[in-house]
């Protein structure tokens, strides 16, 4: 097989993975040519990547919950009260940072577990049961700030989160010194666990793509994160809020791809009778995706006030569509079993694109929407349209 | 010159490089009952979805002459409308409305711009007549047993003016009663003039009805043999079928010595919480190392609910009375503590709740036993790789890579892969629900030499099934069930259909 028909071959094969990074790709691109590069200036990637944090990590929990068949709406007004209940922490109660994250994140897991226990053990439909957290959790987040309307936070390590960067050692050239070493990191990583996944699939004596493809394959990666490397680096590196997206896509990753657990959620979702008489405890598992969705809402509440400094009466409001949104753009497919941490990411990202490219070109917010819309549209029906291609 | 409804000429269709169809020669005389036949993967389905539009006109090589003109269907829709009407396996019936809905449903009778639910309600009991089927036309589909449903099925199509039924092994869910009705009415339309083609698996069925049957073998017509010309027999068309001549259905087996006893149940009742009422009453059975147990019983005779009752349901099922696995007394609370016990439950129902249809092979046979793979909740997807070539080599699964969906595979593969996957578990008593329901004669065999030499490794296998020549061919000792009892234990030397029967209609 000659490299280009291997390479049309494996595009072929694989075009649901490689359809929303093509997708983002394009969007990028586009907003590039219209705005005279303003759009890929390094301020601009690194605002858009802090503005799509807080939905991308919800956006990953969503993912895993769609993904068993589930839906979870109330995870917008989970994440607001939470991040105001963290701002009463940090401010009424004086509490330092490094205690009110574990908590607010414990809160979130029970949220999350309560949620798991109403739609596993009562068997309530998801969508009803999530429904009436999120009435709850509004008024819970209205009652907590109702005396003191927005609340301010100070805590400046607490607001570093959302708006704060990684420290830079030395400034060369303009250039964030440790924000370039961990590019530099970042793509060495990727090379050895490509490398040693060859190894152990040579060792074991299973095909591999043939090596001018591999190196093609390896080139063009560490391309794109030192691309993205020296473009954050040229601003103020990597933010805080990037670094945690980046942790969570890898936590999650491996959690859904390399560990039973996640072979079993995709088991649960794929069809729950079969995993059932698998031995499959399928409640189990569905309390732990909710319980895990509720630790994200936290985590999103958190990078949100931290992102404003404030705990507002309305955060969190349709958080949990804009995360819905995503998780679908990123490729997660309703009937169940299929569906990509990093989908959701990717996801999440071509929704913060097209907001901020549109904002750039003063787009008004109503055509802002049916755009959205229309692409939301376009992700479901591009899934459709594979999913019968392979059927 | 005959007169032929349907010629199919030179038909080939290739998937990714894999010739499902080889230029297939398919002649259908009118008013016949035309019986297509071949292993799993021949191309039967292949070629009736070439014939129904599933696979649009272009897509397939070859020419549809349909009442002596060339057909060019771009949809189902094009076929229905030329009158070609397909009922496949499982059924596309509404459970929630009720018969007379169903009939119409799609071609509903109007006057104006509304429903006619007068006329409907009269049109529809023509149609029930029409297939002998005394029910009410108002009683709900969900009501209804597999077997009167299929009749529906068979009056929806009639409502349309039907010129070639296609009816894709209809009598796989259905009793022997329902099955013997379901033939009778096929002969009785043929005598309407409606011409039919029959897709099985039943060769008896074959044998009493067929006017001819036309053998697939890989994607190849082999032969069209003629009733008539007294050309079909068993014999005959299992030879086709294989490609070699079967002696017997079921493989020798080596006598040998039965170990102590493996799992015994003294007095087991489950209780159906859903349904409410006792689905096994007071069952006492023993099984020794090394034996092969059948279970036979007519449907709904509580075999199902048995196997499952003892696999650790205690949500759906509230057991009472004593269980031991190796003379310990277990209690199961969920199916994971009979795995761990070391018993395995392969289903009846391998679509429904066996596999995992959109996930490949390999995640599939891992997926019961995923310690086997992993090391403190890490997956190695490297051994999971090479434990999926070692049963698909040992189980002998057709496929063209581990890799690609079980939704894709044909039914004696799909079970080969369900069995696999009970098999990575280490079981010690292997539970087979319907191991061969739905499965070619040539898989069949394969299955059964599997169990073979599975009890020669030491393994207990309890075998539930529907056809009597299997249970008596493979069991060495036989349990009678009916309504939930166990009415009776036979050996496996001096048991006969009818002795069987006689226990299963107590």
């Amino acid at each position: 097989m000659s490299i280009f028909n291997e390479a049309r071959f494996l595009i072929k094969t694989n075009i649901r993975d490689y359809g929303m990074y093509i997708a983002l790709f394009v969007i990028m691109l586009t907003f590039s040519v219209m705005t005279d590069g303003l759009f890929m200036s390094s301020r601009n990637i690194s605002n858009l990547l802090d503005s799509a944090g807080y939905i991308a990590v919800l956006a990953v929990g969503m993912t895993l919950i769609i993904v068993i068949r589930h839906i979870d709406l109330s995870v917008g007004f989970v994440a607001g009260f939470l991040g105001a209940v963290a701002a009463i922490f940090l401010t009424q109660m004086g509490l330092s940072v490094w205690i009110v994250i574990p908590i607010v994140l414990v809160f979130g897991i029970i949220i999350g577990l309560f949620n798991g226990f109403l739609v596993a053990k009562i068997g309530i439909p998801s969508f009803v049961a999530t429904l009436a957290g999120m009435l709850i959790f509004r008024g819970a987040l209205l009652n907590v700030t109702e005396s003191t309307g927005t609340i301010i936070v100070n805590d400046d390590l607490f607001n570093a989160l959302g708006n704060g960067f990684i420290p830079s050692l030395v400034e060369v050239n303009g250039l964030h010194l440790l924000s370039v070493l961990v590019g530099f990191v970042g793509i060495a990583l990727y090379i050895y666990s490509e490398l040693s996944t060859r190894r152990n699939k040579v060792k074991y004596g299973f095909d591999v793509i043939s090596l001018p493809i591999f190196i093609l394959k390896l080139v063009f990666v560490s391309f794109i994160i030192g691309y993205i490397t020296w473009v954050l680096a040229g601003y103020n590196g990597f933010s805080w809020t990037v670094v945690i997206m980046l942790l969570v896509v890898v936590i999650y990753h491996f959690l859904s791809t390399k560990t039973v657990l996640g072979r079993n959620i995709y088991a649960v979702g794929s069809n729950p009778e079969a995993a059932h008489l698998s031995g499959i405890n399928v409640t189990k598992i569905t309390m732990i995706v909710f319980g895990s969705m509720g630790m994200l809402a936290a985590l999103s509440g958190i990078l949100f006030t931290a992102r404003l400094q404030s705990a507002t009466t309305t955060a969190g409001t349709l958080f949990e569509l804009d995360a819905i949104a995503a998780a679908y753009v990123g490729g997660v497919s309703s009937a169940g079993g299929v569906g990509k941490v990093t989908g959701a990411i990717i996801g999440a990202i071509v929704m913060a694109s097209l907001s901020s490219g549109m904002n750039l070109l003063g787009v008004g917010i109503s055509y802002q929407y049916m755009i959205r819309g229309g692409v939301l549209a376009a992700a479901v029906i591009f899934d459709v349209m594979t999913r019968k291609q392979r059927g | 010159m005959s007169d032929y409804i349907l010629e199919m000429n030179g038909i080939s269709k290739e998937f990714t490089g894999i010739k499902a169809l080889d230029d297939v020669n398919f002649k259908v005389e009118r008013g016949e009952i035309h019986c297509l036949i071949g292993e799993n993967g021949a191309g039967k389905s292949t070629l009736m979805k070439v014939l129904s539009g599933v696979y649009p006109y272009g897509t397939y090589e070859g020419d549809i002459v349909f009442e002596g003109e060339v057909q060019r269907f771009n949809e189902i829709n094009d076929s229905v409308k030329a009158g070609i009407a397909i009922i496949y396996q499982e059924l596309a019936l509404f459970p929630d409305l009720t018969v007379y809905e169903n009939i119409f449903a799609g071609n509903e009778i109007r006057k104006g711009p509304f429903v006619d639910w007068n006329e409907t309600i009269v049109q529809s009991a023509k149609m029930l007549k029409k297939v002998k089927l005394n029910v009410d036309p108002e009683t709900l589909i969900k009501d209804l047993g597999v077997g009167k449903q299929q009749l529906v099925e068979i009056a929806k199509t009639l409502s349309k003016d039907v010129k070639l039924l296609i009816l894709d092994e209809p009598t796989a869910a259905l009793n022997e009663n329902d099955s013997e009705n379901l033939l009778e009415l096929l002969k009785e339309l043929r005598s309407q003039g409606i011409t039919c083609i029959m897709i099985s698996h039943k060769l008896k069925e074959v044998i009493s009805i067929a006017d001819k049957a036309t053998i697939l073998r890989d994607g190849k017509t082999i032969v069209t043999l003629d009733a008539h010309k007294g050309e079909i027999s068993e014999s005959v068309i299992i030879k086709n079928m294989v490609g070699r001549e079967i002696a017997d259905i079921y493989p020798k087996r080596l006598d040998h010595e039965f170990g102590g006893t493996v799992l015994e149940l003294n007095d087991w009742s489950a209780y159906d919480t859903q349904l409410g009422r006792h689905v096994v009453k007071k069952a006492n059975i023993q099984v020794k190392q090394g034996e092969i147990i059948g279970i036979a019983g007519l449907m709904g005779s509580g075999r199902t609910e048995l196997a499952l009752s003892m696999f650790g349901n205690p949500k759906k099922y509230k057991v009472e009375g004593d269980m031991q696995v190796n003379g310990q007394k277990v209690q199961f609370k969920h199916t994971s503590d009979a795995i761990k016990a070391g018993i395995a439950y392969v289903t009846e129902d391998r679509k429904g709740n066996g596999l995992f249809l959109i996930n490949d092979i390999k995640n599939n046979i891992t997926a019961a036993h995923l310690k086997g793979i992993s090391q403190s909740g890490v997956l190695n997807l490297n051994e999971e790789v090479k434990v999926g070539s070692e049963y698909r080599q040992s189980m002998q699964i057709k496929t063209s890579s581990l890799e690609l969906a079980v939704g894709k595979l044909s039914g004696g593969n799909q079970q080969k892969v369900s069995l696999g996957k009970w098999l990575f578990t280490g079981p010690k008593i292997l539970i087979l629900d319907e191991p061969t329901r739905g499965i070619d004669v040539g898989a069949k065999f394969e299955i059964y030499t599997i169990m073979n030499e599975l009890i020669k490794q030491g393994m207990s296998i309890i075998m539930i099934s529907s056809e009597l020549n299997e249970i008596i061919g493979m069991s060495d000792r036989i349990y009678v069930m009916a309504e939930g009892a166990i009415t009776g234990e036979l050996s496996r030397e001096n048991t006969t259909q009818e002795a069987i029967m006689e226990l299963a209609t107590q």
